[in-house]
């Protein structure tokens, strides 16, 4: 049987998405003038592995196309060819297209051949438009030997009507039990040319006799190529004695001396046209233009619920350091093994140290093991320049775009998550911050604009800035909008930080005319929202004429959480702290009854709802408290201020989260679980579930 | 426990369980599902979930839920005593993952040999109660031994729908024992 490949596949995808990176940040950073040689290597080279992977695994649209992009970049490398503008952006453009490609292969959906064609044309007239220099003569075929035949060193072609090889492939029984499979060896042979096999059945015995694991079928095979037999016979070196091989030429060959050799630019096309030939059948219809926009459609569904990466990469030092703990605590465990085994009272102090050193390891061995997840946030940030390369170009502003600090590291999650938000407002930037070159210039501002991204940590949490020096926010422009759309009273005045803090508002945006980067109004307050379902929270400082700089704050990771625990009855209940706004001791004067039944209670000069935990989940034990007695923690969940009554204040502490659905299912109100010191279980609320589970 | 000496019935499979006592009514489970049995310790109640769930446990690091069969069956409550065990059992689910729970038995008794082929049937008992849960029942000295499909049995799927299950599985049910 054949070894499944597609344990495989996500290494290889995984392994092409990090070159496409390497690619595409490679050709932003060419410089035109001057080229660095080292560059043009390391995009090729990520070519070139992508070219082999894509090959081994069968996916010949993507080794075919990634083909001609080698063969480009080749001759760059050679100094065959000028570095220019539009050769990169055609290098650009099929970056995006074999993203494009890969995704749709991994998500096992039909690649979008219209967009691949079309590209793929782009890449041919960049690579035979210019190549009429005489370099390519040489070059060509030099680069495209595993496809194209090599005219010049072969005067004696072989020019037939039909060239090419008849070949009998019997397997004997066990070809299949050494690993090989025959479906392999016909797409090798296809990609030297047109084949065709007649597939003889008749050696299949009865079904109660059927073997799986036996081959036996026989195939005759057509091969329209002009390759020579040993590259034929290449294809089969593996399987050669596993089966019995018979060729012959498929015409007889007429043996003429070339004359004219034939044109370089017409090689190029033949190799070109292979790949689109062979990908053609893999669409389900011809790629007719309002037909192929469905493809496009699912592709973009797609994205959004991409499937997870499960693997990760890790530094080997950060492994090194695991192992080297881990020794560590064994050490100590046989240390403490040895006092235990004969303890008199006289080495309590020698068990006192060893079970602090093993604290020690304990603690140690947490952090590196919570270091495993941290990825650098230059995982997100490396996709920006190129972002804002294109929308530069788009909106004729000139903008460089600055990364501090992309060394930070952040949870794996957060690092998943925190892209599209971010997106989002660089996109804002680009758009509506910075100003057009002349509008900059009239402002006393240089013409080149900036936007700095930056990622430092700070108290546990990692803070994210993106500053630009743009036009900042005309908090007079806003307050008018909002007035206008009605989301605020004509007569309220608000603080400077709760103008701002409208453009978080749904529907509201700002921009005089909507562009397709931005300004529809959705989207700042679902960046809001996605970033406090991380657990963060954003925050908007802005100077009218000089810039915005917007403020993220992230928890450095998911899977541990500040948490304030608190008592009710006899339970214990961990209330995240980002979520606590203050807690209060509750006093009789305080509380107010809304129509007999409704709480609230009096906080400054707002009226808040009282949510009594012990009621809510059904408390039973513990002492019954009176209506008075208690403290109040005052939360924001969703948007709205509430306090939830509890006994008393535990205290606070980073608590690890673990999950209720792993070995159970969701329960409303609680966002998780977690063990406390003692061994107890004790449940995370889940603030914004709990004041929903209160209204009803 | 039974021995085997004739192998050429078939099925000739031969399965252990592993059985328990509840309420003086024997019942056994597959004893490939059974992780570990420890004592009863005090449980954080989980709120808003139906009673029989008397709440989460830390096993090792991972939050596993506890299951009161007494109650889940409707079976006369009692006191939890010293003696009182948890069965901690993996449970396949459909959707290939597995997770843990485990459930309170009065005591744990013994491994039993049981051949396939002596495993009957549970008899249909009508609408008073359900057989769905059970893999079917067990003569043993006397004995019957109720053997139950915990994988049925404690779907968190039908968590949900285990409230209406308790009021089917009637609680004179002992009487028909």
């Amino acid at each position: 049987m054949s070894i499944d490949m597609s344990q495989f596949h996500q290494v290889f995808f995984e392994e092409c998405f990090e070159g496409l990176e390497a690619m595409e940040s490679g050709l932003l950073s060419l410089d035109l003038g001057d080229i660095d040689s080292e560059v043009i290597n390391t995009i090729f080279r990520a070519a070139h592995s992508i070219k082999g992977g894509s090959g081994t695994f069968g996916f010949t649209v993507v080794a075919g196309y990634t083909h001609i992009m080698e063969t480009l970049l080749d001759e760059m490398r050679d100094g065959r060819r000028q570095v220019t503008k539009p050769a990169v952006d055609v290098l650009l453009g099929s970056v995006d297209c074999l993203r494009d490609m890969l995704t749709s292969i991994q998500n096992e959906e039909d690649i979008n051949m219209e967009s691949a064609a079309k590209h793929q044309e782009a890449l041919e007239i960049e690579l035979t438009g210019k190549a009429g220099s005489g370099h390519a003569t040489e070059s060509t075929p030099a680069t495209t030997e595993d496809a194209a035949p090599e005219p010049e060193e072969e005067p004696e072609e072989e020019i037939a009507e039909e060239q090419g090889w008849k070949i009998a492939f019997c397997p004997y029984l066990n070809l299949l039990q050494t690993g090989n499979d025959p479906v392999r060896l016909f797409r090798q042979l296809s990609n030297l040319g047109e084949l065709t096999t007649t597939v003889n059945i008749q050696d299949i015995p009865p079904f109660s006799e059927l073997e799986p694991d036996e081959c036996n079928i026989s195939w005759e095979l057509k091969l329209v190529t002009d390759a020579t037999e040993a590259e034929v016979k290449d294809i089969f070196s593996f399987v050669e004695d596993d089966c019995a091989l018979e060729f012959a030429p498929l015409a007889k060959p007429k043996k003429v001396k070339k004359v004219a050799k034939p044109k370089p630019v017409a090689v190029v096309d033949e190799v070109k046209a292979a790949p689109v030939a062979e990908a053609e059948p893999t669409t389900p219809a011809a790629p007719a233009p309002p037909a192929a926009k469905k493809p496009v459609v699912e592709a973009d569904a797609s994205k959004n619920a991409p499937k997870a990466s499960s693997s990760i990469r890790v530094d080997t030092d950060k492994i090194d350091t695991l192992i080297n703990m881990v020794g560590e605590v064994v050490i100590t465990q046989s240390m403490l093994g040895l006092i235990g085994e004969n303890f008199t009272m006289d080495k309590v102090g020698q068990l006192k140290r060893g079970l602090a050193q093993l604290e020690r390891h304990t603690r140690d061995l947490q952090q590196s093991v919570m270091n495993i997840r941290m990825l650098p946030i230059s995982f997100v940030f490396s996709r920006f320049p190129r972002l804002v390369h294109d929308i530069s170009t788009q909106l004729s502003k000139k903008i460089t775009l600055k990364l501090v600090g992309e060394n930070t590291e952040v949870d794996k999650a957060v690092v998943e998550l925190i892209n599209d938000p971010l997106v989002h407002l660089i996109r804002n930037s680009l758009d509506h911050g910075i100003e057009m070159p002349a509008d900059r210039i009239a402002a006393g501002k240089p013409e080149m604009g900036t936007i700095e991204l930056k990622a430092y940590h700070r108290g546990g949490h990692i803070v994210i800035e993106i500053v630009d020096d743009g036009r900042g926010l005309d908090k007079n422009k806003l307050l008018a909008k909002a007035i206008e759309k009605g989301l605020v009273e004509e007569t309220a005045i608000l603080s400077e930080k709760q103008i701002f803090e409208l453009i978080f508002m749904p529907g509201f945006s700002t921009a005089e005319k909507l562009t397709d980067i931005s300004g529809r109004g959705v989207g700042m307050d679902v960046v809001r929202r996605n970033i406090q379902s991380l657990g963060g929270n954003i925050d908007i400082i802005s100077e009218l004429g000089k810039g915005t700089t917007i403020a993220i704050h992230l928890p450095l990771t998911l899977a541990i959480l500040d948490g304030q625990s608190v008592a009710v009855g006899d339970e214990t209940y961990i209330v995240p702290l980002v979520s606590i706004i203050e807690s209060i001791n509750i006093t009789e004067k305080m509380l107010n009854k809304v129509a007999g039944k409704g709480e609230t209670f009096k906080l400054r000069n707002e009226y808040l709802p009282i949510i009594r935990m012990r009621e809510i989940f059904n408390v039973r034990s513990g002492a019954a408290t009176k209506s008075n007695e208690g403290v109040i923690v005052v939360v924001e969940g969703q948007g709205a201020l509430c306090g939830f009554l509890v006994d008393e204040l535990l205290g606070q502490q980073q608590v690890v989260i673990k999950s209720l659905e792993a070995n159970y299912r969701r329960v409303e109100g609680v966002s998780g679980a977690t063990i406390l010191g003692d061994g107890s279980v004790a449940l995370i609320l889940d603030v914004p579930g709990l004041v929903r589970l209160s209204v009803r | 426990m039974t021995t085997d000496t004739n192998k050429e019935i078939n099925p000739k499979k031969i399965e252990q369980f592993l059985t328990f006592e509840l309420a003086n009514e024997v019942y056994g489970v597959e004893i490939l599902k059974v992780q570990e049995i420890r004592g009863w310790e005090a449980v954080r109640v989980i709120p808003n979930t139906p009673s029989f769930i008397k709440g989460v446990l830390n096993l090792r690091g991972s939050v596993i839920p506890i299951v009161d069969l007494r109650e889940r069956f409707s079976l006369e409550q009692s006191e939890y005593t010293h003696k009182t065990v948890v069965i901690v059992l993996c449970i396949k689910h459909h959707r290939t993952s597995s997770f843990v729970m485990g459930i309170v038995a009065d005591a744990v008794s013994d491994v039993l040999d049981i051949k396939t082929s002596e495993i009957k049937k549970a008899p249909n008992f009508g609408s008073q109660l359900d057989t769905r849960y059970m893999r079917g029942m067990h003569v043993y000295k006397q004995n019957m031994i109720m053997l139950l499909d915990v994988d049925k049995l404690l779907n968190p799927d039908e968590v949900d729908d285990m409230d209406a299950l308790a009021d089917s599985i009637s609680s004179d049910s002992e009487d028909l024992f």
